[in-house]
């Protein structure tokens, strides 16, 4: 295998990016129609509705949020919003440190916003280009843009129309997302030993899902699969 | 009331609480990059680091899949075998999306 280019930006990477997020553009739809009609629900204003959604930008975070959303705000208050934030979000500290090699000589300010639109989703795919040899940060991006902006999009709709919605259950579309990321588990599959963490992963997340209520699950199943696979040599 | 709580309790406690999730979701995006920049990744970390996007797919797909039972299983197995047989995502999520329509319309 020739050694892979160094990484690189380009524009018409925007281009590929956005053309490759496609994929996860019904489940980004579901979920932040979702978001966005149980926010109107819970009596969030469009603002706040749209803010959260702009943002802070990570959907399971969103959800547990308007769950212990104020009408008025304490001290205490906020830091409990915070805390929880960071318990539901900290799984992203691991998709950063993945990516610190492709981003190495990037600039400070494209890194930051590149970051700052990072979703699992956007990530898998961004990993699946890299695996496969790309190297230009420019397709991160405009994956990160184009989902990022179908995400607000969707909020607006789910707040003024989610009662419009059908029922997603009857066109299988509760499960989308999940669907979406067994399919990005194809192109990573490299034989059965590389996979041994994944197994370990999913084992823990089970344990942890049946004893814990919440998400803590997915970091606790994403922490057992890199353990073991710094054990498996 | 301190000024401070004033205007936390005003409208703009939204505003704050808002902030307050925005910034620590930042720093939970741009952590991984600031540590890993600092620290010498050694064959060991590499392959734990390897083994993360399938490890985060499993943690997160299994337990709603276990979830929702066989339907979910029959609906996530078609999804892969079409996607390993064309290698084409879009025709990946129909399968697994159609065969749970078709499973829950028939059921």
């Amino acid at each position: 295998m020739p050694p892979a280019p160094r990484p690189y930006f380009s524009s018409s990477g925007l281009r590929q990016g956005a053309r490759a997020a496609l994929p996860a553009f019904p489940g980004f739809i579901m979920f932040a129609l979702a978001f966005g009609t149980a926010a109107a629900q819970k009596g969030l204003s469009l603002g706040e509705t749209l803010g959260l959604s702009a943002f802070v930008y990570a959907g399971a975070s969103q959800m547990v949020g308007i769950e212990i959303w104020q009408k008025v705000w304490t001290p205490g208050t906020i830091l409990t919003i915070m805390t929880v934030t960071a318990v539901v979000n900290a799984r992203m500290i691991l998709l950063g440190a993945t990516l610190q090699p492709w981003l190495r000589d990037e600039p400070l300010a494209r890194s930051a916003l590149n970051l700052f639109l990072i979703t699992e989703a956007g990530w898998l795919v961004g990993t699946r280009y890299h695996n496969e040899g790309g190297r230009d940060v420019g397709v991160l991006l405009g994956c990160g843009l184009i989902l990022w902006l179908v995400w607000l999009v969707a909020t607006f709709t789910g707040y003024f129309a989610g009662a419009l919605v059908p029922e997603p259950r009857r066109f299988g579309l509760d499960l989308v997302m999940p669907v979406f990321f067994g399919v990005m588990l194809v192109p990573l599959w490299k034989g059965a030993k590389p996979a041994l963490p994944w197994l370990v992963a999913g084992l823990v997340s089970l344990v942890v899902h049946a004893l814990v209520p919440g998400y803590l699950f997915i970091i606790a199943g994403a922490l057992a699969g890199v353990a073991a696979g710094m054990l498996i040599e | 009331m301190t000024a401070a709580g004033t205007i936390i309790a005003s409208p703009w406690g939204s505003v704050l609480a808002i902030a307050g999730m925005v910034l620590v979701t930042f720093l939970c995006r741009i952590a991984g990059v600031v540590v890993m920049s600092r620290v010498r990744i050694t064959p060991r970390i590499e392959r734990g680091l390897r083994a993360l996007p399938g490890s985060i797919i499993l943690a997160t797909i299994l337990p709603v899949v276990m979830d929702n039972g066989l339907p979910a299983i029959a609906a996530l197995a078609a999804a892969i075998i079409a996607m390993a047989v064309t290698r084409i995502d879009v025709i990946g999520l129909l399968a697994g999306l159609g065969t749970l329509a078709v499973i829950r319309a028939l059921g």
